[in-house]
């Protein structure tokens, strides 16, 4: 059915090219500049969380170091340049934050998402382009909010990204960061659910209303499929997480008691709270938490599963199998969140209940993997930097996932909680894969955002160094984890884990040197975004709609002009004719053709 | 190019998983009556997802090199069978796996967690705070005082607030700030936390629980030989949290009968 | 602007928007009732009679879901203006009367931190004023747009500022039913 979709001036088409610079680059309601915008928030997040891990490894390597410079921007963080064992912690912390929040959230959703989406379905903007600015706009002061915690005279949180109560929620007397600074992480990630959820409500709408003639569902790409199930996730644990935050709020400013129990006695202070409860902040947090896992790496999936077929030149296996995997993922997703709290002391017998479905959710994970190798088979790979990172994605989501395995069984988690094993896990799957996602979401579309083609020779060598980097990096922390060293933990001088020593500085050398090669990322960013080779309206010979506009698209994506859907977005490997693929638009084929 | 990002994976498979087949890191040695059980279950799922990883990374490797950089190679081929028959194998597969690993190890883990402790059990009183363990043990009594909040006075040594003016159960409980324990006895922890969230682990005795302000969780477990280890908290739990550690020692069981007498004479 | 765009769409964005936001509350509200029930367990829960005068702003609101309706009423192709500024007033009427049922609880000596029960009775019904603003707003943008007889796109906005009342309506219907059984 259709619509005239002629109704409000907030309606998507119906605001024109803007003039003035602000309206343009700024409080701009494109979502193409939106999405651009959210990317370049990720860029300036994840170089500061990676600055963080830098420094976090360098300690962990040789507590005693001193850094040049850093006495001067911490004196109390880092007096003469070396950092404190409470400084670590909270570069942890702020780690943690900025990497999920600011990166594994913005980028692939709202950043890739917003450039794509539309264009997509063909449709001239998202739904609500007004929303769509101030989600934005938003998200960057929750940002701004964050990272002024590093700023404030008593310092940044020291809670971790999780900031359990009651340690989060009883103020200085608990430490000097977790006063002003962990009031400002709480009021920044309140800020976030709210510039998700309305980022969220606007992916929904857009997909749900915006698809252009003949775009059915089932000819929905597969990146929109995962771009949309994803904001549905984001909707739901976004909505839960914003009033844990306003409860964690109040405990801080107003003296309530939530999640403050009687009786605890800090810094030698009775504490005046009552009756609040530690674990109902475990587990609204962590019903926000495990579903925001799969925020992060739900649009790894549709880019992989959206970029493989062009570059294997033959359709992706069993394309309805993988959405209904995706959709079963997500639903399982809010199932499982009791994992996170298997030591936490709540009873026993519902870590039973919360390991089965975390275990059933390897089923749909599995296929979906399986579905990517099997696309290999028979193809005709093409190996630009796109397609690596995409195979890459699959190699360490199978070694991510894989160690899901083990801690998703109660029996074995009692041994592995709290060890490096979890941070590898959790790092290949969620950190590792997502950002290989990134990589090649921007190898793939960068010459659709910018009308240029990004150096393939510096993107493949980018590729191999990363990809050997990350191994290095993150699979010996596995080795840690089995050996029982414990993560929070900023130095392992003394007689604990002694032995593992030359483990954690062989993996702070691996970190120094993949960060290192990302500087011929931000590299060819920057020289291809001015001094790249044009690039044609198709460089990758695909078929959904956005490679029918031109490269940079024009103001309305299409130029006046609507597209009509008459394909799949799977049409490759096709014989006897010009071309080996059949864009989504080709002209209706006669049946049985 | 395809084919030497084969070869790197293949390389970088390998070289993973020998250093877990060979133990290059592995657990310590396990001082505990349940541990053997943890080790087996994780044994087992290390060999079927250490099959699973290897074979993924490697047919993956082998797509690669087998199917890349084909120039004027002859027309795509599809997957065998299409999608469903791997999915519906695939499906079967993963599933025996996990409900072979959930029906064993839910078992481990009721065994360990879920049973009864053991009424002969030696009950120690554990309480963490920012930053350090400390054990209370009932004393001649054989029963714990009272603990009161508003009394707890670190400064002066009263770090469970105990009020041993008014409660004479409190004036024996002995106080020890690293956890002594006799060899073959069953122990049974009470785990409270006077501040802010900890938690307990011991790698050689394959326990691990979190301390919740306001609850107070019982732990259960026996040590099997004699030896002295670290205990760690594993909750972050403020500023000094990496500093958080306390002793485990197991003795014999005369030696913890002395330990526990001369303990007495000082307190 | 353009011609009619030919599109599969389900509904208009407007109200997928509504039925979005509708669901995204739902859920907040949801969270907050899990967090309430799960404290009330404790010893410290502290019960207390509501307020008399929400019983008057329930009523408050059910009358201006209908004078909405009555806005609507007729088939006419504008809605009637009149009947719209009645049922703002009545919103607004409404926040009103829910600062005075506060001012009551303060007279009590109940404040936020007071006992958990009327914290969350402070924390609950400003969530809902705050979303009832909301609606506010947009009905003070449909009666804004309402001047301009010409204004076709004003319909799609009062229908979906409608629904969005509604459901505020009902919200304030089950946060009422929580409050009374549970403080």
């Amino acid at each position: 059915m259709s619509h005239p979709a002629t109704a409000a001036p907030a309606a998507p088409h119906a605001h024109g090219p803007p003039q003035s610079f602000l309206r343009k680059y700024v409080f701009s309601l494109d979502h193409k500049v939106i999405g651009k915008q959210y990317l370049g928030l990720a860029l300036v997040a994840v170089c500061t969380g990676m600055a963080l891990s830098w420094l976090m490894r360098l300690h962990l390597a040789n507590p005693d170091l001193a850094i040049p410079g850093l006495g001067k921007l911490w004196p109390n963080g880092a007096p003469g340049g070396v950092m404190t064992p409470e400084f670590y912690l909270s570069l942890m912390t702020m780690h943690g934050t900025i990497m999920v929040f600011f990166v594994l959230t913005t980028a692939p959703f709202a950043g890739f998402g917003n450039f794509v989406l539309p264009i997509q379905i063909g449709a001239e903007d998202m739904a609500f382009p007004r929303f769509n600015m101030m989600s934005f706009w938003v998200t960057f002061l929750a940002f701004l909010v964050l990272v002024s915690a590093f700023f404030v005279p008593a310092g940044p949180p020291i809670s971790g990204w999780t900031a359990y109560a009651p340690l989060s929620a009883v103020g200085k007397d608990a430490g000097p960061g977790q006063g002003t600074g962990q009031l400002l992480w709480a009021i920044s990630i309140g800020i976030f659910c709210v510039g998700q959820l309305l980022g969220s409500l606007n992916f929904i709408a857009t997909t749900l209303d915006l698809r252009t003639k003949g775009m059915t569902l089932a000819r929905l790409p597969y990146s929109t499929w995962a771009w949309f199930i994803t904001s549905v996730i984001g909707l739901i644990a976004f909505s839960v997480l914003l009033p844990a935050c306003i409860l964690l709020i109040l405990d801080h400013v107003a003296g309530t008691s939530f999640f403050i129990p009687a009786g605890l006695v800090i810094s030698d202070t009775l504490q005046p709270h009552a009756g609040g409860s530690p674990l109902l902040w475990q587990h609204l947090f962590w019903f926000f938490g495990h579903p925001e896992v799969y925020i992060a790496i739900l649009p790894g999936f549709g880019i992989v599963s959206q970029i493989l077929p062009v570059f294997a030149r033959k359709p992706l296996l069993g394309p309805r199998v993988l959405i209904a995997c995706m959709i079963a993922i997500g639903f399982l997703s809010y199932a499982v969140w009791g994992h996170h709290m298997f030591l936490s002391g709540m009873n026993p017998f519902s870590a039973t209940l919360f390991s089965v479905p975390t275990l059933i959710i390897t089923i749909p994970a599995t296929i979906i993997t399986l579905l990517w190798i099997g696309s290999l088979y028979g193809g005709k790979l093409h190996f630009t930097t796109a397609m690596l990172f995409c195979i890459g994605f699959v190699s360490v989501f199978v070694s991510g996932g894989i160690s899901g395995f083990f801690l998703a069984q109660p029996s074995i988690d009692v041994y592995l909680h709290g060890t490096y094993f979890v941070v590898g896990h959790f790092h290949f799957v969620m950190g590792v894969a997502a950002m290989f996602g990134i990589f090649a979401g921007t190898y793939y579309w960068f010459p659709k955002m910018f009308g240029r083609m990004m150096n393939e020779t510096l993107g493949k060598v980018h590729f191999a160094l990363t990809f050997i980097g990350v191994y290095a990096i993150f699979m010996p922390m596995h080795y840690l984890g089995l050996h029982g060293d414990v993560r929070r933990y900023s130095a392992f001088t003394d007689e604990y884990m002694k032995g593992s020593i030359p483990l954690h500085r062989f993996i702070t050398v691996a970190a120094l040197f993949t960060g290192v090669v990302q500087l011929l990322f931000l590299y060819n960013l920057v020289r291809s975004r001015f001094r790249g080779a044009p690039a044609s309206d198709n460089p990758w010979r695909a078929t959904t709609l956005e490679w029918t506009t031109s490269s940079p698209p024009p103001h309305d994506n299409f130029g006046g002009h609507h597209p009509v859907v008459t394909q799949g977005p799977n049409e490759y490997g096709a014989t006897g004719q010009a071309e080996d693929y059949v864009m989504q638009t080709a002209p209706e084929r006669r049946p049985g053709a | 190019m395809g084919k030497l990002f084969a070869v790197l994976l293949t390389i970088i498979t390998i070289v993973s998983a020998t250093i877990f087949i060979r133990h290059t890191w592995w657990m310590p040695p396990d001082y505990s009556l349940h541990g053997i059980r943890i080790d087996h279950q994780l044994a087992e799922t290390m060999t079927a997802s250490g099959i699973l990883f290897v074979l993924a990374q490697l047919v993956l490797a082998g797509f690669v090199w087998r199917y890349g950089d084909r120039k004027d190679a002859p027309a795509v081929k599809r997957f065998p069978g299409g999608a469903t028959p791997m999915v519906i194998l695939a499906s079967i597969l993963v599933g025996v796996e996990i409900l072979t690993l959930t029906l064993v190890g839910s078992k481990v883990w009721a065994g360990i967690y879920q049973a009864p402790p053991d009424p002969r059990s030696l009950h120690i009183d554990v309480q963490a705070e920012q930053f350090a363990f400390y054990f209370r043990y009932a004393g001649a009594d054989g029963a714990f005082g009272g603990t009161h909040p508003d009394m707890i006075d670190d400064a002066n040594g009263n770090f469970f607030g105990l009020d041993p003016a008014n409660d004479t159960t409190a004036r024996d409980d002995i106080v020890s700030g690293s956890l002594v324990i006799p060899v073959n006895q069953p122990i049974l922890l009470s785990m409270h936390a006077k501040d802010v969230g900890h938690a307990f682990y011991v790698p050689e005795l394959r326990i691990q629980q979190d301390f919740v302000p306001g609850l107070v969780i019982p732990l259960h477990f026996t040590a099997t030989r004699t030896g002295k280890f670290e205990l760690v908290c594993t909750q972050l739990c403020g500023l000094g949290h990496y500093n958080m550690k306390a002793y485990v020692e197991v003795m014999a069981t005369d030696q913890f009968a002395q330990w526990l007498k001369d303990q007495a004479a000082q307190q | 602007m353009s011609a009619q765009v030919e599109r599969h769409s389900v509904t208009t964005p407007a109200r997928t928007g509504v039925w979005v936001g509708i669901a995204a509350i739902v859920l907040m509200v949801a969270a907050f009732t899990g967090a309430l029930v799960v404290r009330r367990t404790q010893s410290d829960w502290i019960h207390f009679r509501l307020p008399p005068i929400i019983y008057v702003n329930t009523l408050v609101l059910l009358v201006s879901s209908a004078t909405l309706e009555r806005a609507r009423g007729g088939g006419a192709v504008t809605p009637q203006r009149r009947w719209l500024s009645i049922t703002l007033g009545l919103g607004l009427l409404f926040v009103v009367g829910q600062v005075l049922a506060w001012s009551n609880l303060v007279n009590q000596g109940l404040f936020l931190a007071t006992s958990p029960s009327s914290a969350f009775f402070y924390v609950l019904t400003a969530l809902h004023g705050l979303h009832l603003l909301g609606g506010v707003a947009a009905l003070a943008y449909v009666l804004g747009r309402t001047r301009q007889a010409a204004d076709r796109g004003a319909a799609g906005a009062l229908d979906a500022a409608t629904l969005y009342w509604h459901f505020l309506a009902v919200l304030w219907l089950y946060l009422l039913l929580l409050l009374t059984l549970q403080l």
